[in-house]
């Protein structure tokens, strides 16, 4: 093995050094899912009839589903009796300070430029500074009231805005659409609402940080976006921080909802918890995202950077009904270890002239498998419709796997569809050229990752792509400090 | 400044370089000249430091060090610099950004503080003048989409960002129209202080009427085999290599 390679190896296959484990003080619900199940949760969160109603059918459905083997993954066989599906809100440990945090953790959190505040809330110190963060996100909430934006956890809004949920709830992703959305729509403990009126452009980039009662989201979250008539916002989801969970199967549901003139921009960073160097433990992350542009000339655009978990299976779609609406989708996916990935998008084009761009860039490092699955479908009324894909593919080492599938179906003839993929290694020729101009192995393979992401990375918020930059070359070095 | 000693080298298993001796003072320039396959690039790329080059036997001291002992960024850190003759595309990657990182590195192992992007664009502007480049192409991704000549002048570019002690010029004339040449040229030429040492790798004499050499060596089946002065280039240019393939036959 030549050297670059060794040094490759040995930056590609180092453990995930960091995460939380938390002690949990809940009250659960016992193990296994039945109706009692379903009832138990909904009595929990003090839900109304129809509500109920919806979870029980969405679950006896769910009985009639069988798991979907089609993704490019192999895993043991998930036993559904095994879980528990709701537990109480969850508890940090609470420390004092930051001196008391464990100091990889806190060399993570140096490295990734996270504030000092936000810090104190990760690691859930008990101190002023937490109360202040409180106060902050409280006069958020407030600015946001005045505009008549809602931002609020999904159980918040069920008491408070049902009619809102009760319209738009399962509107874009049914509650029987496949097996893991049938079974979150069935035990779905909580998750984020955002309502934008008509002709509002939110004044910031909403994230999930900013809301109240954000602890303890889950493992079957729930997020429903609704912009209006030419309202605008950006969503972020997730943190670069590193995130751990007890629960291993993660199957959340993303619904967006864009009307006419709206544009809804929603970018997510995932750092879960990929399992260790030999692929035990780790997160399954199994997630139905999907977004319908209703009305003419609506946007919906798609920013993922996914570096976590051990299995992640995720297509972020559109829906393109309205005439000239567009569709978005740019995602970096990172592998290492052990990880497998299988994601991409669905650009559904029903409208007139409608609009679709699909940039995926996948990175593949150790013995990891990275899958592009993507479905490009022009309906038959869909005239003049377009898109463009591009799926890159970038393998580091060579024990690693790239695979790409794509589905094309074009039922309108003056459609125009553009694919293009590349698939390219981190050549030695490369490194050895950074090499030569004084720079080391280690930053060469981050300089030349991150130049094959930038037009992912450009897609990003500001903070957001720094911050994301910092946490693929952690993810590629995998060491802190 | 540089001094090799006996040098032997091979790549996938062939013996390329048999015993190579030099010896580069300060602000010397060296033309090394020979025949396709003599070993010319083996010599530089063994010199950068290039894996896939085992190194058979001998010694290359440079600046007091053990150069063979250094990986290739301590080497670039030191100040050896090698202009390559097929330049990498580094697509995504700004030609600026590169070179902050590259400069920058060689700055902290020097215990000196990292320029500010001020600064950095500062310099970078006076040494455009240097290579005659069009600011655009700072904004490019490294030599991707570049022609043959901007690729070269991209090189001589980065090398005055990166002042190197000793430079490599690995035929960096190759591919070039004539305008290309005195560009570079002049980029090298400028570059010339009485302290900075060039190792110049070419097939062709005319480069050597642009960048005036103080030595022309003559590399033969991985050995120098004769030196001379600049004479000896005008004298290979007429001549051709098989005098002096005889004179090493006879030799032997």
């Amino acid at each position: 093995m030549s050297e670059d390679l060794k040094i490759l190896d040995e930056v590609t296959n180092s453990e995930y050094k960091y995460g939380f484990v938390s002690n949990i003080e809940s009250d659960n619900a016992p193990k296994g899912l039945d109706e009692s199940t379903v009832r138990f949760i909904s009595a929990k969160k003090n839900e109304p009839e129809w509500l109920l109603e919806w979870r029980l059918k969405a679950f006896r459905h769910w009985l009639t589903m069988v798991e979907p083997t089609w993704p490019n993954v192999h895993y043991p066989q998930i036993d559904f009796q095994d879980i528990i599906y709701y537990s109480a809100p969850k508890k940090k440990p609470t420390l004092n300070s930051l001196d008391e945090l464990d100091p990889e953790i806190k060399a993570t959190f140096d490295k990734l430029g996270i504030s000092l505040i936000e810090q104190q809330r990760l690691a859930g110190v008990a101190v002023d500074a937490v109360i202040d963060s409180v106060s902050v996100k409280t006069t958020f909430r407030e600015s946001l009231r005045e505009l008549g934006i809602i931002f609020c956890s999904f159980s918040e809004a069920v008491q408070d805005h049902p009619d809102l949920i009760k319209k738009y709830l399962g509107s874009v992703v049914p509650a029987t659409d496949n097996f893991y959305a049938a079974l979150n729509s069935a035990v779905f403990s909580d998750g984020s609402f955002c309502y934008i009126p008509q002709g509002v452009r939110c004044p910031m980039e909403l994230s999930t940080y900013f809301r109240i009662n954000s602890a303890g989201t889950g493992q079957f979250e729930r997020t429903l976006i609704v912009a209006e008539e030419g309202a605008f916002v950006s969503y972020l989801e997730g943190c670069t921080a590193p995130m751990r969970d007890e629960n291993q199967l993660h199957a959340a549901v993303v619904e967006i909802v864009s009307h006419t003139d709206a544009t809804v921009k929603y970018s997510t960073v995932q750092n879960w918890y990929p399992g260790d160097k030999n692929g035990k433990g780790g997160i399954y992350n199994f997630v139905t995202k999907r977004g319908i542009c209703l009305g003419d000339r609506a946007k919906i655009s798609w920013t993922q950077v996914e570096t976590g978990s051990a299995i992640t299976w995720k297509y972020p779609s559109v829906i393109l009904k309205g005439d000239y609406s567009v569709g978005e989708f740019y995602s970096v996916a990172v592998t290492n270890n052990m990880q497998q990935a299988d994601t991409g998008t669905k650009m559904i084009h029903i409208g007139k002239k409608t609009k679709s761009i699909i940039i995926s860039k996948g990175i593949s490092c150790g013995k990891s498998q990275n899958s592009y699955r993507g479905l490009v479908r022009i309906g038959k009324k869909a005239e003049n419709a377009r898109n463009f894909s591009q799926c890159d593919s970038l393998l580091i080492g060579d024990k690693c796997g790239a695979h790409t599938f794509p589905y094309i179906e074009v039922g309108n003839k003056t459609a125009k569809v553009e694919h293009e993929a590349t698939t390219s290694k981190v050549g030695e020729d490369q490194i050895f050229y950074c090499n030569q101009r004084g720079i080391s192995t280690e930053d060469a393979v981050n300089l030349i990752v991150n130049g094959y992401c930038k037009e992912v990375f450009n897609q990003l918020p500001m903070e957001f792509a720094v911050e994301a930059q910092k946490l693929l070359a952690i993810s590629l070095e995998g060491s802190v400090g | 400044m540089l001094s090799i000693k006996d040098l032997k080298a091979s790549v996938e298993g062939k013996q390329i370089l048999n015993g190579l001796n030099l010896e580069v003072k300060p602000g010397e320039v060296h033309a090394i000249m020979g025949p396709n396959g003599s070993g010319k690039s083996t010599l530089a790329s063994v010199l950068a430091g290039r894996e896939e080059y085992e190194v058979e036997g001998g010694a290359v001291n440079f600046l007091g060090n053990d150069l063979l002992e250094m990986s290739p960024e301590d080497r670039a850190r030191a100040g050896m610099f090698l202009a390559f003759q097929y330049p990498v595309e580094i697509p995504g990657v700004s030609n600026a950004n590169f070179l902050k990182t590259a400069v920058n590195e060689v700055r902290k192992s020097r215990g000196l503080a990292a320029y500010d992007s001020k600064e950095f664009l500062q310099i970078m502007k006076e040494k455009m003048k240097l290579v005659e480049m069009d600011k655009a192409m700072t904004q490019r991704s490294v030599n991707e989409g570049f022609s043959g000549g901007e690729k070269k002048r991209n090189e001589i570019f980065q090398m005055a960002m990166l002042e190197p002690t000793l430079a490599i010029l690995d035929e960096t004339d190759s591919g070039l129209d004539i305008d290309a040449l005195r560009i570079v040229s002049n980029g090298v030429n400028a570059l010339r202080d009485g302290n900075r040492s060039f190792i110049v790798i070419t097939h062709y004499q005319r480069l050597l009427d642009y960048i005036v050499p103080d030595f022309v060596h003559v590399l033969y089946k991985g050995r120098i085999v004769k030196s001379g002065t600049k004479d000896l280039a005008l004298e290979l240019e007429e001549k051709g290599y098989d005098w002096i393939k005889e004179e090493v036959a006879v030799g032997a």
